[in-house]
């Protein structure tokens, strides 16, 4: 169809694009070919991909305090398409310097040769972290591929008023926790403890990783995936018995109708993330100084173990014409006091490190969490107890999976282990396709 | 089966001779237009109910009663980033009204040629020009993100913008158009008169396409204000995206900050309004181009 349109009149709009976007390029020289010889001409221009809100304010103090290096943050919608937005423009050779990234989505990400190894810059900060995290990060290599910003280890929220109507404990094991369920259902049958929500494979993942699930494991180049381990079938089969039998709701997460009833308490409880303040108190502004959080039941009683949900870093690119600048960045985002406190300010993050989660900025209890004040104390004793987690190259194809077979179990209530087992199968086939050495 | 034809003249007769409201049954696909009409209608009044709620209100009230927040949503995505959201604003309306006004003006020249002239390869191009019709623009976005890449264009206005200039659909519509409202014998009357073939097009062809390239106009315009996926791959730079990737960024902020729904339901609705303005000020355009129809059959 190109060649329909008249010879004159297409040259002539090749010509002004070419002029036009090479005036769009000198002005801000994200991509080009300016950044390359950073030394003699004036500072190096860093572009960050990210979706955390502020950082460009934390970015900010940055480039006050360095001249030489400027970062701009472009500021993303997060999730499984930005990665795919990362990995296309890696592809074309115009990746930004700086990307925020899940900490499952660094596997899918260095497999693509997306980012850049720092560790001849960064290698030193691993004591700033708890070792669970900073092996996400190396994927038990000798490599850098990122430095941790923020974690969420799981944690349990409970209505306090609600619990005490109906005489509910706090669970401190998985069977309390189904007692509970049961129970609220019987006092009252328009009420659910809580919800299984087949949108969001990273809860049922870091609920598997709380039981010791290893979904990929390498040894020496051949991955092994097993998504339907014993770990997790238990996981499975704990959830999947509590929604067949009605015990909790079976609709996801993060839709109106579930803001709803966690505002207006059809719900009671939530098992989620350290950062659940700041969903509950634009989801449920009503329960305000009516939550408190309480460590995640646990599988043995006596036993003190968490997974985590979400979480993530800043990596450098392979794209990058600035890599030790960028890294410097990256260090200094996720390891200055400074730094930090404006994280944990103006982008509601809850750190990585391990310092800081006790620090400064982290003192008071979060405003919607006022009846709670030792809040963080609590938050960084649990979050010391995160088990380490096991990410391969294709998360985001599991997870897929895990949203289509999941959500056919959860709206018809059947089994859960019949759905495991096919997001195992559809995740080794995708390993295989994709070249990977697989055994077992 | 007498009774049958005579029960059916009987029940003929009258839509004939009557007026059509005393038709029996004809109040069935009334109705089914008001279903539909309703069906449609129903998610724009939610979000105009919607975007008046604030955030305590959003969950918690019933759902067509309207909330005392709009003002306080307005002027918190007004603030949003310092003024961001208008920034996307005015790009989608860059991106639309040039794209629309570029791809309109190419249409017309293209589908003009097609109709008009009688040149090799004309039939080849056309078949072509429908195979474009029918390959939806989501799968040529990624390819298009390479080569504009390749050619240093990425993340810029014109990665936007080329793309959506060239309208396959909007060339067959010119074309069709032309055909049908252009008699060659006008051409053949300018040519005995000594006029130029540019003269041709831009004094006789373009006056009488202007409904259809209204009407192309018009499509395209929305189809770039309701793109998302071409502006998702290519911009990565915030204050480029236009109004739909912008207000996306607020819905997923990652797990860490809540979702500002109050300020992306305001932004949608803000965001339809340029669209019901430009339907309604372009619509005597439209008629006109009825009314032509009607006279000439």
């Amino acid at each position: 169809m190109l060649s329909a349109a008249p010879r004159g009149l297409r040259l002539a709009l090749g010509l002004t694009s070419a002029a036009v976007a090479a005036t769009l390029v000198a002005g801000c020289s994200s991509s080009g070919t300016t950044s390359a010889a950073p030394a003699a001409s004036g500072p190096v221009h860093l572009t960050y991909w990210a979706w955390a809100p502020g950082l460009d304010q934390v970015a900010a103090i940055w480039n006050k305090s360095h001249p030489t290096i400027q970062v701009t943050v472009e500021k993303q919608a997060s999730g499984d398409d930005l990665l795919t937005k990362v990995i296309t423009a890696s592809k074309a050779g115009s990746a930004p310097d700086l990307v925020q990234a899940e900490y499952q989505a660094l596997p899918t990400l260095v497999s693509n040769s997306v980012l850049a190894d720092i560790s001849a810059q960064d290698g030193s900060a691993s004591s700033k972290f708890a070792p669970g995290i900073w092996q996400q990060v190396t994927l038990g290599t000798n490599a850098v591929y990122a430095i941790p910003q923020d974690s969420g280890p799981l944690m349990f929220y409970y209505r306090t008023d609600l619990f005490t109507k109906y005489g509910l404990t706090v669970p401190t094991t998985w069977d309390q926790f189904k007692a509970d369920a049961e129970k609220l259902r019987g006092e009252d049958s328009s009420k659910y403890l809580t919800t299984f929500s087949a949108n969001d494979a990273g809860l049922f993942a870091g609920l598997a990783q709380q039981a010791g699930a290893q979904w990929w494991t390498t040894t020496g180049s051949s991955w092994k995936v097993s998504l339907d381990d014993a770990a997790t079938q238990k996981v499975a089969s704990f959830w999947g018995g509590l929604v067949k039998e009605g015990a909790i709701d079976n609709q996801p997460m993060y839709t109106p109708a579930w803001s709803k009833a966690l505002d207006d308490g059809t719900q009671l409880a939530w098992v989620s993330a350290v950062w659940a303040p700041g969903v509950l108190s634009s989801s449920a502004p009503s329960g305000k100084g009516k939550w408190a959080m309480a460590p995640l039941p646990q599988w043995t009683a006596g036993q003190n173990v968490t997974g985590s949900w979400g979480g993530s870093s800043t990596a450098v690119t392979a794209d990058s014409k600035n890599k030790a600048a960028a890294a410097q960045f990256a260090l200094w985002l996720n390891t200055d006091p400074q730094a930090v406190a404006a994280l944990v300010k103006d982008s509601y993050v809850y750190p990585a490190a391990t310092d800081a989660q006790t620090g400064g900025a982290l003192a008071t209890a979060p405003d919607y969490f006022g009846n709670q004040p030792d809040f963080y104390t609590q938050a960084a004793k649990i979050a010391a107890t995160t088990e380490p987690a096991a990410w391969g190259p294709n998360v985001n194809t599991a997870y897929s999976a895990f949203k289509d077979a999941f959500g056919k179990a959860a709206q018809n209530r059947s089994d859960f282990l019949a759905a495991l087992s096919s997001v195992q199968q559809t995740t080794l086939a995708d390993m295989k396709t994709q070249g990977f050495t697989v055994s077992g | 089966m007498s009774n049958v034809i005579a029960e059916r003249t009987r029940a003929v007769v009258p839509v004939t001779v009557a007026a059509g409201p005393k038709r029996k049954g004809g109040w069935i696909p009334t109705l089914g237009l008001l279903a539909g009409a309703l069906y449609t209608l129903f998610p724009v009044l939610w979000v105009l109910i919607a975007s008046t709620k604030s955030i305590d209100q959003l969950f918690s009230t019933f759902t067509l009663l309207p909330g005392s927040g709009l003002l306080t949503n307005l002027h918190q995505l007004s603030a949003y980033r310092g003024g961001e959201f208008w920034e996307w604003m005015v790009n989608s309306a860059l991106y639309a009204g040039v794209g629309g006004a570029l791809s309109a003006l190419l249409s017309g020249v293209t589908g003009y040629a097609l109709a008009k002239y009688r040149f090799a390869g004309r039939g080849a191009i056309f078949n072509i020009l429908l195979a474009g019709v029918l390959m939806p623009p989501v799968v040529l976005a990624v390819p298009q993100y390479l080569l504009f890449a390749k050619a240093g264009l990425a993340d810029s206005y014109w990665s936007v913008l080329l793309p959506s200039v060239i309208s396959p659909y909007g060339i067959y519509l010119a074309r069709i158009y032309a055909a049908g409202a252009i008699p060659d014998d006008v051409l053949e009357a300018g040519r005995m008169d000594g006029a130029s073939e540019w003269r041709l097009f831009r004094s006789v062809a373009l006056p009488m396409m202007a409904p259809g390239l209204v009407t192309v106009f018009l499509f395209q315009f929305v189809a770039i204000w309701n793109n998302f996926l071409l502006p998702f791959v290519m911009l990565g730079d915030d204050h480029k995206f236009p109004v739909t990737v912008g207000l996306y960024t607020l819905l997923l902020q990652g797990a860490n900050a809540p979702a500002l729904y109050t300020l992306v339901i305001t932004g949608a609705l803000l965001s339809v309004l340029p669209l019901i303005a430009l339907f309604l000020s372009l619509q005597r355009f439209w008629r006109l181009d009825l009314l032509s129809g009607a006279v000439k059959s």
